[in-house]
């Protein structure tokens, strides 16, 4: 034992793996920092070369150019403010409710007092707050006297908005193509086919330009707009729909809305906590369907119209009124979800393949209906497999709509691009791009995650 | 003995083409009404298209003649495509891009050569390829050739340019990017961690934006950087963390047992990465490596916005044109012609080598 002891200090501590872990490691942290500090150098040397400051104070300035397309946003203050402070309490009270939970082992949908209570936490009291800080609620809208930070936010509304949608479409149109691939009917399993080899084998930013400057540029003039009903006019300033707009009777109607799908979703569970009791699922769908169709219209009856539609109307040389979606945003977004709901549609189908074919038999040898077949054992069993590469496909959408720059639909990075050229802060500039889209990337990965937990394979 | 009886035909509806088609597009109705209606899907997106691509087309060189027909004016593509190819690269040295490819072509002959192939001429040959591509299309130096600035590459050639460098700068930094995330050295490893969820967190345009107005900026004051060389930059850091990332999954997908044997028989880490380790776990990633290849092709279409002008912007730079103005749509119908013959092809052969790799 001593002669070990004795062996082992005569080793050179250089022979040492773990010291020489750390040697390594400091010299990698000793360059690093001094290429840290050489390019912040270099950035103050060039930075005053060319007489620009550094800072983020330059936010506060007058933008003075035009956004084609302004959201209204609304002001951090008064009721705005506490809707906020009330969701993340909400969020994070669940979040700790959840944990104190596992710590119990049991899990949140155990006990239907939690299940309320998170459900209040996360949805009802918000919008309590919501609804009675209403009138101290402002929203400002960019206009060219505003300053930078507004127009990075307008930016940013914009972006999420194409985001949004772009998930939303993306999804619904892939999935609509992943079951023509799967198709028995060789002719639409092969247009199918063909559609994803074209649009996953050519550059999302040549599509957006063929959809932008080629597909647009086709559609009639104002005058000759395509026009069915009013209430669908299509040219090649852009689609105008009806737009909703909210009477005294849209609070209690929204929150009635939201009751019936609270509502909704005890009846699931309560058919759920039949099947199991007594091998025969409650009812579903006429109580769901009376839930949701008869409580907002009782609302309806009681409180008067929620909303009423504005039309867009020809006044001068455009229409004006209604919802207004500009070329670069359709442009935009049909060229997002085309491109993107190929490798969905991709993803899906090989979810959906790859659930084996035992499966399917077992489940009809046990006399499961078809929709049953395919709702209760082939999709939770596909959906393992997809969720993770989509996840990806959603960040990617996120990622590629600052695309806009290319064809002017003020994103985020299309206006943060146009202040750096006003105000050439450029690290500023790029800082708060990757800043925000790291911060995007975050929550969709964080949601997606957290759907991802739930729906795995839970292995004993 | 009993009589022979001949077997029955299956009967014709159910065999042959009749058969194939009753199963395949009729049978049950909705299966009929699907193929009606994606037979007319198809045949109102094609018939426009060959109406307008090849029955109303014309190839005459001469615009005024062009302008007689409905259709595409192919002539506009036979006039212009050189500038597809290279972009402003001055007209007498366009043999040097042509040199430069002839070049490749023959090497990529000689590899599909079984009896040459792994021989190490060969990859002396491959190795030499890229500095001498270079020193073909930039001149100067020892060549004597002519100079011709980045300034003026352009078009396909330089979009083919972008995606090779990218790739061949990003594969030892991707490599060594893995290998420090996989490492247990705890300020190296959180590196690593670091630039690749951040790189992958951000879209690659404002990479490019920080690689064409940030980065001039991080560098000395008497250092200029050409914009072709930014932009090289800004895709190689791009996609080396994609690339580490695939890596990193052929580095985890390796069996365990042989990092330990590796261990067991007193290799050091160097020898165990570079002998046993990365062979094995480069050969799992090559397929996911082709796919991120295609990703590169089709990603620098991006440097368009910082004010390259590559295969997708010689569209607008050509029919901007007065000669052949405002023929965008030939001008698309020709670059994507290009981007999905490249893509295509290389996404089969990456199906191909799946296939490859996985009877082994």
């Amino acid at each position: 034992m001593s002669q070990h002891a004795h062996e082992h200090a005569r080793v050179p501590f250089w022979r040492n793996p773990q010291i020489r872990a750390w040697i390594y490691q400091c010299i990698m942290l000793g360059g690093l920092l001094w290429v840290a500090f050489t390019m912040y150098q270099n950035t103050l040397a060039n930075l005053e070369k060319r007489g620009i400051g550094s800072g983020f104070g330059f936010l506060q300035n007058e933008a003075g150019f035009n956004i084609g397309e302004t959201a209204p946003i609304p002001v951090l203050q008064g009721g705005f403010l506490w809707f906020l402070v009330a969701l993340i309490f909400g969020l994070f009270a669940s979040r700790a409710i959840a944990v104190w939970l596992k710590k119990q082992d049991k899990t949140i949908t155990s006990n239907d007092k939690t299940v309320f209570a998170v459900i209040a936490l996360v949805g009802i009291i918000p919008v309590l707050v919501l609804y009675i800080g209403s009138d101290s609620i402002s929203f400002t809208r960019y206009t060219e006297a505003s300053s930078y930070i507004t127009a990075l936010m307008t930016g940013f509304a914009n972006t999420i908005k194409v985001t949004i949608l772009g998930c939303i479409f993306s999804t619904i149109l892939g999935l609509i193509i992943a079951l023509g691939r799967l198709s028995p009917n060789w002719l639409i399993s092969k247009l199918c086919s063909w559609y994803v080899e074209l649009n996953r084998n050519l550059p999302v930013l040549l599509q957006l330009f063929f959809w932008y400057f080629i597909v647009l540029q086709q559609l009639p003039s104002v005058r000759q707009s395509i026009d069915i009903g009013g209430w669908f006019i299509l040219n090649n300033r852009g689609l105008y729909l009806p737009a909703p707009v909210a009477q005294s009777g849209a609070w209690p109607f929204c929150l009635a809305i939201g009751a019936a799908f609270i509502g909704i979703y005890f009846i699931f569970r309560r058919s759920v906590r039949l099947l199991n009791e007594c091998g025969t699922p409650g009812k579903i769908l006429l109580p769901s369907l009376a839930l949701l169709i008869g409580l907002p219209a009782l609302v309806w009856l009681v409180a008067g119209a929620p909303f009423t539609l504005d039309y867009p109307v020809l006044k001068g040389f455009n229409y004006r009124g209604g919802i207004d979606l500009t070329p670069e945003f359709t442009a935009l977004l049909v060229g997002l979800t085309v491109y993107v709901s190929a490798f969905n549609a991709e993803i899906i189908r090989s979810g959906i393949q790859a659930v084996s074919n035992g499966q399917r038999e077992a489940a009809r040898a046990l006399a499961l209906k078809e929709r049953h077949v395919m709702r209760l054992v082939i999709l939770p069993q596909a959906m393992r497999i997809i969720v993770p590469p989509m996840t990806s496909e959603y960040l990617a959408i996120a990622k590629n709509s600052s695309l806009a720059v290319a064809i002017g639909y003020p994103d985020f990075v299309s206006v943060g691009g146009t202040i750096l050229n006003q105000s050439g802060q450029a690290v500023e500039i790029v800082g708060i791009w990757m800043g925000v889209y790291l911060s995007i990337s975050l929550v969709i990965s964080l949601g997606m995650n957290w759907y991802n937990a739930k729906i795995k394979l839970v292995e004993r | 003995m009993a009589e022979k009886i001949e077997d029955r035909r299956p009967p014709v509806t159910s065999t042959g083409t009749v058969g194939w088609v009753r199963a395949n597009l009729l049978y049950p109705w909705y299966n009929a009404l699907l193929t009606v209606i994606a037979g007319w899907a198809i045949y109102s997106a094609v018939k426009p298209f060959i109406q307008w691509a090849i029955i109303n087309a014309s190839i005459t060189l001469d615009p005024a003649v062009a302008k007689e027909y409905s259709g595409a004016a192919w002539g506009f593509v036979r006039d212009m495509w050189p500038v597809f190819m290279v972009g402003i690269y001055p007209e007498e040295y366009r043999w040097r891009p042509a040199v430069a490819l002839l070049i490749i072509l023959a090497l990529v002959m000689l590899t599909l050569v079984e009896r040459f192939r792994g021989t190490k001429w060969l990859y002396a040959l491959w190795g030499c390829s890229p500095v001498a591509v270079f020193l073909i299309i930039h001149g100067g130096f020892f060549t004597g050739l002519e100079v011709v600035d980045t300034h003026y590459w352009g078009g396909l050639m330089l979009t083919l340019i972008l995606a090779s460098v990218a790739m061949l700068f990003a594969f030892p930094i991707s490599v060594l990017l893995a290998l420090g995330r996989t490492s247990d050295m705890p300020i190296i490893k959180s590196f690593c961690v670091a630039y690749i969820e951040l790189v992958r967190g951000v879209p690659l345009i404002t990479i490019l934006f920080m690689a064409s107005v940030v980065l001039p900026l991080f560098l000395p004051t008497d250092m200029e950087l050409d914009k072709v060389l930014r932009a090289m930059v800004g895709i190689t850091m791009f996609f080396s963390a994609y690339l580490a990332e695939n890596i990193r999954g052929g580095l985890q997908g390796l069996g365990k047992g042989q990092y330990e044997a590796a261990d067991a028989i007193g290799m050091s880490y160097w020898q165990k990465t570079v002998l046993i380790v990365l062979p094995q776990a480069l050969r799992i990633v090559i397929p996911p490596m082709v796919n991120n290849f295609i990703g590169i092709l089709k990603d620098t279409s991006l440097v368009g916005i910082v004010g390259l002008v590559d295969l997708l912007q010689i569209a607008f730079a050509t029919t901007s044109n007065p000669k052949w103005f405002g023929k965008l749509e030939e001008a698309y119908v020709f670059v994507a012609l290009w981007y999905w013959i490249l893509c295509y092809s290389l996404s089969r052969y990456s199906q191909h080598l799946e296939k490859k790799y996985a009877s082994k």
